[in-house]
């Protein structure tokens, strides 16, 4: 069996490995044996590489792998808070990859002769432009969730015609380079424009898109892979890509029917804008509460759902909102967990913050799950969520948020809000469910009120 | 994605020659075609528990153009061989996506241990 047969092989079991660990993520039971999985792959795949009779020197292979433990582990440690910004990092990282080998490559075709076909420099220039744009546009992601770049929209006149201008010169002259693959001056033209692309594409999207954003930017780091692949002739890599190309799809497609909102809309909308006060809202009353009647509400309660939202990380209050969970379990109430798809800064981030926190995953229920139980429910309670318990979604036509899929706080018997003040959230947008008849206020900071509820808890007899 | 259509237009209006056949070209459009099937399918049946997770998952699995750097940094350099600045570019690609595959198994690892059902013994 001849060395290339071999590895071929090799590509094939890895590929079929990916599917299965791919396949076993469908549950937390199965989830570690689908990292096991996906390792084996990966040292399969290097090792399957490692023996290409073309390799004639390890050193420099060893030297860039070592630099990868060396920057990997590390990134590995990062608070849960941050695994958004490290997702996007990762992107980048993914990005300049592809883009470097398809730079890399095509000097050596223009330096040794080669006679390039159309279909290769087709593929280079996907996997170029994708390469680069991707990690340009991941980078911004990454400083708008850092809040290195500010969060908010940068807008200026004629932006989206400017970005498509710049995309389609980009596009005009990769056509030119698949037809005529030796002007190799297009080259540099078209990494400068899908690197500028890239942070124009992610500038005017304000911070919370970015879970879309990321799970998009997902989706290319992907596809970039599978060009790389056709470039490469090589099917493990697009097998491996299309894989991770089709997941960040899926993951942008929820996102955007959780925000009721399309593609076109997040990526060239710039949602997020801080909203001139338009109508001048009457002033209505709320009622707030103290800890301790909201600890004796809950006492008495056969249900309780917390409704958890960002703000809950922000405050650090992850922990006592488990405490609570104890307490309230062991005076023999039913707690659940609503988890909104946008809670948190990317797909799925608030069951991994809740996790951390101990709290069993199976108490962890999802909007659809939870909403028809809501009007059961006796207590309904709200840390650090704003626009997604906003009853205005459903009815309020002239409100930005109208359409979006929220959770159904307000129908519980009593809503409690733990907020420090009266001040709109980040969208700007006012929120009914604070005014309703059944909802308390619960004002200050989240940690240090949970923290006299679990203790009121604690005292009461 | 639109710019990758434009390309492959591109590529069936453009002249023939060099490598990549025709043939060959339809063979890696089947195996994406029926591997992206697969992964919709697949990442559709995953617990919305775990999208977090699944996104540091794919990151390390599409670190798999690890395979097209290796090659870059591990020929022959300098004098007969390849340019110095193409292996160089090749380890740059190689450390950038050692460093997806690494951190990127190590973290999903890391946030799937916290993932706990109710232990029987506590209240």
């Amino acid at each position: 069996m001849s060395l290339d047969t071999l590895t071929q092989l090799i590509y094939l079991m890895s590929t079929a490995l990916f599917i299965l660990s791919l396949k076993w993520m469908n549950h937390p039971s199965t989830a570690r044996r689908a990292v096991v999985c996906g390792v084996v792959a990966m040292v399969a795949a290097v090792g399957g590489t490692l023996i290409n009779p073309g390799i004639v020197t390890y050193t420099w292979i060893v030297a860039a792998i070592m630099v990868g433990f060396l920057l990997g582990v590390p990134l590995s440690w990062v608070p849960l808070t941050a695994v958004p910004q490290r997702t996007a990092l990762s992107h980048a990282f993914g990005g300049l990859a592809a883009g470097l080998v398809g730079a890399a490559e095509y000097y050596l075709w223009i330096h040794e002769g080669k006679e390039i076909g159309s279909f290769e420099a087709g593929a280079l220039v996907a996997e170029v432009i994708l390469g680069f744009l991707t990690f340009t546009g991941s980078l911004m992601a990454a400083g708008k969730l850092q809040e290195i770049i500010p969060t908010r929209p940068i807008t200026y006149k004629n932006q989206n015609a400017l970005n498509f201008s710049l995309l389609a010169v980009a596009l005009l002259a990769g056509a030119w380079l698949v037809i005529a693959p030796t002007h190799w001056a297009l080259f540099p033209l078209i990494i400068l424009l899908s690197l500028a692309f890239g942070v124009l594409l992610i500038i005017p999207i304000g911070g919370a898109d970015m879970p879309t954003v990321i799970a998009l930017l997902n989706a290319y780091a992907g596809l970039s892979a599978v060009a790389m692949g056709f470039v490469l002739d090589n099917k493990l890599l697009i097998a491996a890509g299309a894989l991770d190309g089709s997941s960040g799809l899926i993951l942008s497609i929820i996102m955007c029917r959780a925000m009721n909102r399309s593609f076109a809309n997040v990526l060239f909308g710039a949602f997020g804008q801080v909203q001139a006060a338009s109508h001048a809202v009457e002033q209505r009353s709320v009622k707030s509460a103290s800890a301790e009647d909201a600890a004796q509400i809950m006492a008495a309660a056969r249900s309780v759902v917390v409704i958890p939202g960002y703000g809950m990380a922000v405050a650090q209050a992850q922990h006592r909102v488990r405490e609570l969970f104890e307490v309230l379990t062991a005076e023999g109430v039913d707690v659940k967990f609503a988890i909104h798809p946008v809670a948190g800064r990317m797909p799925g981030h608030m069951n991994v913050l809740l996790a951390e926190a101990e709290i069993p995953y199976d108490k962890l229920i999802e909007m659809e799950a939870i909403n028809p139980e809501m009007p059961e429910v006796d207590v309904a309670l709200v840390v650090g969520a704003n626009d997604v318990v906003n009853p205005a979604a459903r009815h309020d036509k002239s409100s930005p948020i109208f359409g979006m899929p929220i959770i159904d706080a307000d129908k519980a018997k009593t809503v409690f809000v733990i907020k420090r003040s009266m001040n709109p959230g980040f969208a700007g947008i006012e929120n009914e469910l604070f005014y309703g008849d059944n909802t308390l206020m619960l004002f200050g900071d989240a940690k240090a009120m949970l923290t006299s509820v679990v203790q009121a808890l604690k005292e009461s007899p | 994605m639109s710019p990758y259509s434009v390309m492959l237009l591109a590529a069936t209006a453009a002249p023939e020659g060099g490598g990549l056949d025709v043939k060959t070209f339809l063979t890696l459009l089947f195996v994406l075609m029926l591997a992206t099937f697969i992964g919709l399918e697949v990442i559709r049946n995953v617990s919305r528990l775990l999208h977090t997770p699944l996104m540091s998952l794919t990151n390390a699995i599409s670190a798999i153009a690890v395979v097209g750097s290796i090659l870059l940094a591990g020929k022959a350099a300098g004098g007969e061989g390849q340019p110095a600045f193409v292996t160089i570019l090749g380890m740059i690609a190689l450390a950038a996506s050692m460093t997806n595959i690494v951190s990127g198994f190590l973290l999903t690892d890391r946030m799937l241990k916290m993932f706990k059902k109710r232990e029987p013994g506590k209240s």
